[in-house]
């Protein structure tokens, strides 16, 4: 099935029945499928007059307490940020999609990575942290799809599963659990009715006292800790002696597996940190291993954007370099192991 | 095996749908499968790619950096993909759509008039598979029994009458 | 001796936050009111918008969703369709509905959506005090039109009901204020039936609600209660501009339903 597909169906098996969207490129094929679904089994579907109208359709859908979604790319989730701000300052879990396009400004519709700091490093206004979900093919989306569902609701939280335009233009053999682990736990603070059974809920991001706001800014916090603590997925890949260690996520941690095989043929050993969650990011992975021999490269479809994000991990104790493209092009097999090859030789490399 | 096939012409050729096809019989023969559309200004320029692995083991990138083999329906693609292919790797091409033929000696070159073949077949949307019927036997990608459980998994059932003809085209490509 | 008035038990007990003359309290009331004589605080959503009525979830009784400014209908449209069963409205007022809502509101309508909209127009920018609205008088001076809004520099002010009634989604509109009690009457009735449409899953309904703004008018509410009448109903004119036929109601026998 095709990526964008496989969202779908992961997020109908995740028992999502509300879904609210926009066309965009490339990520119309959710919507697509979503339309005719939607009406086969009496969810929702509403095509938003735009990318804001649909994320406050979620918002409104997770006040009520069932399960929502929405899909976009680049340019469309940029106008979702606002939602997504109220939405993590009301402890909303919404899960939204976005299938990443190249920019900035209209860019082009061909694969990137630049939105990660749209995502992970807030994108709309205020102290907040959406989780964010990085699959590196068709199989994983389909699961991390669902655990998006299941972490939204555990933590009252925007969840963000983010794959670059190929991720949901590529068709994998996807494997269907027959039955998903759906954790659905009790939402007594929804505003779906109060039935004069108990005192009125209220779903609001405003809190115009000082102090007030303080606490419940801090409360998210403590929130965001224990998701640091728990939640922190990533990939290790042949690190163990390795001489030289890529960072890279998506769809540029496939073409690192095989820049792994290539590199092993001219004798230098590359091992491979794959956040899958860019959000928490995994820290201590690169912690572990920040003295690699060699020092670390950090490969994007991007002008170099996570790099922060591991330098800040490494913290000091060693080189990262960076290879990227962006505008569309996705870093070659050939050019990320020349990179390699230069690190290893003790050449150089871009230090930004 | 790792077959790394690049299919390359016009939009509206089914050039996307040929690697859908080989990919579909490699999934039926338990093997690890991706297929990897071009998608943006170039599908609406009219022009058309796809990346199809076919592999005994796990895939890494769906990307193809070096093909084991290209199908081309174009000039522009030859011309864009011949230097993808690994030495030794195969070119299938349709003469009818590709008149300038590939320079380089160090791969294996396979020119079908299947346009004009289709033409006689009496259906011309069949170039595509007697293009696949020569790339099946030269590479063994996929066996030809799979193409066809493919073919039945993908094609509506209403298109279904159609698996006979388009295995005789399959056939045909092969054996020229 | 019996209770002949007394707070609607779908309005909190607590002091409005509103400036002294303002009549966002009688709106407040009008809408609780409706809800208790229908029954269905209990069965409500309310969506507070962005404007005075941030914090009108403080006030009604019913669950409560505070949202974006201007967002009040998409988030409507999603509660509504996720509990097909209950009632939904929203809470606007002329810069959240009419100036960044517009595409919301818009489609909402069109959308024909079962949510009901109390729209408070009271011709100018009140929490943010004073600018102009889509629906600022031409003359009116406010704190960004400063020498009276121009239509040359500034546009014309925005008829909300004239424009959403040529929506077939719209099946309710109609125009109020609340400026006397005879006004205030009908602007209950009309609150009512908008509740009543929504109830019988007619489609989208509106009451726009002619309201003042006496600090940022710099009037007196008496004097803003004139102005109301003498300047505001002039443009804005009150009355019905669609209406729907409830189940076991006759319809008009001009076709127009009304």
């Amino acid at each position: 099935m095709k990526g964008n597909e496989v969202i779908a169906e992961a997020a109908l098996r995740a028992g999502c029945r509300h879904y609210f969207g926009y066309p965009i490129t490339p990520q119309t094929e959710v919507a697509h499928y979503m339309a005719r679904k939607m009406e086969e089994i009496g969810g929702t579907f509403v095509q938003a007059e735009s990318e804001v109208a649909a994320i406050n359709m979620v918002y409104g859908a997770a006040s009520a307490g069932v399960r929502a979604m929405t899909s976009s790319s680049s340019p469309g989730i940029s106008l979702k940020q606002e939602g997504i701000s109220y939405a993590a300052g009301a402890e909303l879990p919404i899960v939204v999609i976005d299938i990443v396009r190249c920019g900035p400004g209209l860019g082009g519709i061909l694969p990137a990575q630049c939105d990660y700091y749209q995502m992970v490093k807030g994108g709309g206004h205020g102290d907040y942290h959406n989780i964010v979900l990085a699959p590196q093919g068709v199989q994983e989306m389909y699961e991390l799809v669902v655990d998006a569902f299941n972490l939204a609701d555990k933590y009252r939280n925007p969840v963000v599963v983010m794959g670059d335009g190929y991720m949901g233009q590529m068709m994998e053999a996807v494997e269907f659990r027959d039955q998903e682990k759906i954790e659905r736990p009790e939402k007594p603070w929804a505003a779906c009715g109060s039935e004069m059974k108990r005192p009125h809920n209220t779903i609001t991001s405003i809190y115009i006292e000082a102090d007030v706001l303080e606490a419940h800014v801090r409360h998210m916090y403590e929130k965001y800790k224990a998701i640091e603590e728990n939640e922190v997925r990533v990939d290790v890949q042949n690190c163990e002696g390795a001489d030289v260690i890529i960072a890279a996520y998506g769809t540029c941690a496939r073409v690192t597996k095989n820049v792994i095989k290539d590199a092993a043929k001219l004798g230098i050993k590359v091992g491979l940190i794959r956040p899958i969650t860019l959000w928490p990011f995994p820290k201590k992975a690169f912690e572990q291993y920040a003295k690699v021999p060699k020092g670390f490269l950090t490969v994007e479809m991007s002008m170099g954007q996570m790099i922060d994000d591991v330098k800040l991990a490494v913290n000091g104790q060693n080189n990262v370099y960076f290879y990227g493209r962006t505008g569309g092009n996705v870093p070659g097999q050939k050019d990320i192991l020349a990179e390699v090859v230069k690190i290893a030789r003790g050449e150089g490399g871009d230090l930004r | 095996m790792d077959n790394q096939v690049i299919f390359a012409g016009f939009g509206g050729q089914g050039i996307l749908s040929m690697g859908r096809f080989i990919a579909h019989a490699g999934l039926h023969e338990g093997k690890h499968v991706s297929w990897l559309p071009s998608y943006g200004p170039e599908m609406r320029g009219g022009t058309a790619n796809c990346n199809v692995i076919v592999s005994d083991e796990e895939v890494g990138s769906p990307i193809i950096s070096e093909a084991t083999a290209l199908v081309v329906m174009n000039q522009p693609s030859l011309e864009k993909f011949e230097s993808y292919v690994e030495p030794g790797g195969v070119i299938v091409l349709d003469t009818d759509l590709v008149p300038v033929l590939p320079e380089r000696k160090d791969v294996r070159v396979f020119s079908l008039p299947a346009t004009k073949m289709a033409y006689e077949m009496g259906n011309p949307t069949f170039a595509g598979v007697i293009l696949l019927g020569k790339l099946i036997k030269e590479t063994g990608v996929v066996r030809f029994e799979s193409f066809e459980a493919a073919l039945r998994g993908i094609l509506k059932p209403k298109k279904h009458y159609l698996i006979p003809e388009e295995m005789k085209a399959l056939q045909a490509g092969a054996d020229y | 001796m019996s209770i002949v008035f007394q707070r609607p038990h779908a309005l909190i007990d607590k002091p409005l936050h509103y400036c002294p003359g303002c009549t966002h309290g009688i709106i407040h009331r009008l809408v609780a009111e409706v809800l208790d004589e229908l029954g269905i605080e209990g069965t409500t959503v309310g969506v507070a918008s962005v404007g005075c009525t941030y914090n009108s979830y403080e006030y009604f009784n019913c669950d409560m969703v505070q949202a974006a400014h201007g967002r009040a209908p998409a988030v409507a449209t999603g509660i509504r369709r996720s509990l097909p069963d209950r009632t939904v409205f929203t809470y606007q007022g002329d810069g959240d509905l009419a100036a960044i809502g517009t595409a919301e509101i818009v489609h909402a309508a069109t959308r024909g959506e079962k949510i009901t909209t109390i729209f408070v127009n009271n011709a100018i920018y009140g929490m943010t005090s004073g600018q102009m609205a889509p629906t600022t008088l031409v003359g009116q001076v406010t704190t960004t039109t400063p020498f009276g809004r121009k239509p040359e520099l500034h546009g014309y002010p925005v008829r909300v009901c004239e424009l959403l009634s040529t929506l077939e989604g719209a099946v309710y509109v109609e125009r109020v204020a609340v400026n006397n009690v005879q006004n205030i009457r009908k602007a209950k009735a009309a609150i009512k039936r908008a509740f009543q449409v929504q109830a019988a899953g007619l489609g989208f309904s509106i009451v726009e609600v002619l309201s003042i703004c006496p600090t940022n008018w710099g009037m007196s509410p008496d004097k803003s209660l004139e102005w109301l009448r003498d300047n505001m109903i002039p443009h804005y004119p009150l009355g019905n501009f669609k209406n729907v036929a409830l189940p076991g109601e006759t319809p008009a026998a001009d076709g127009s339903d009304k």
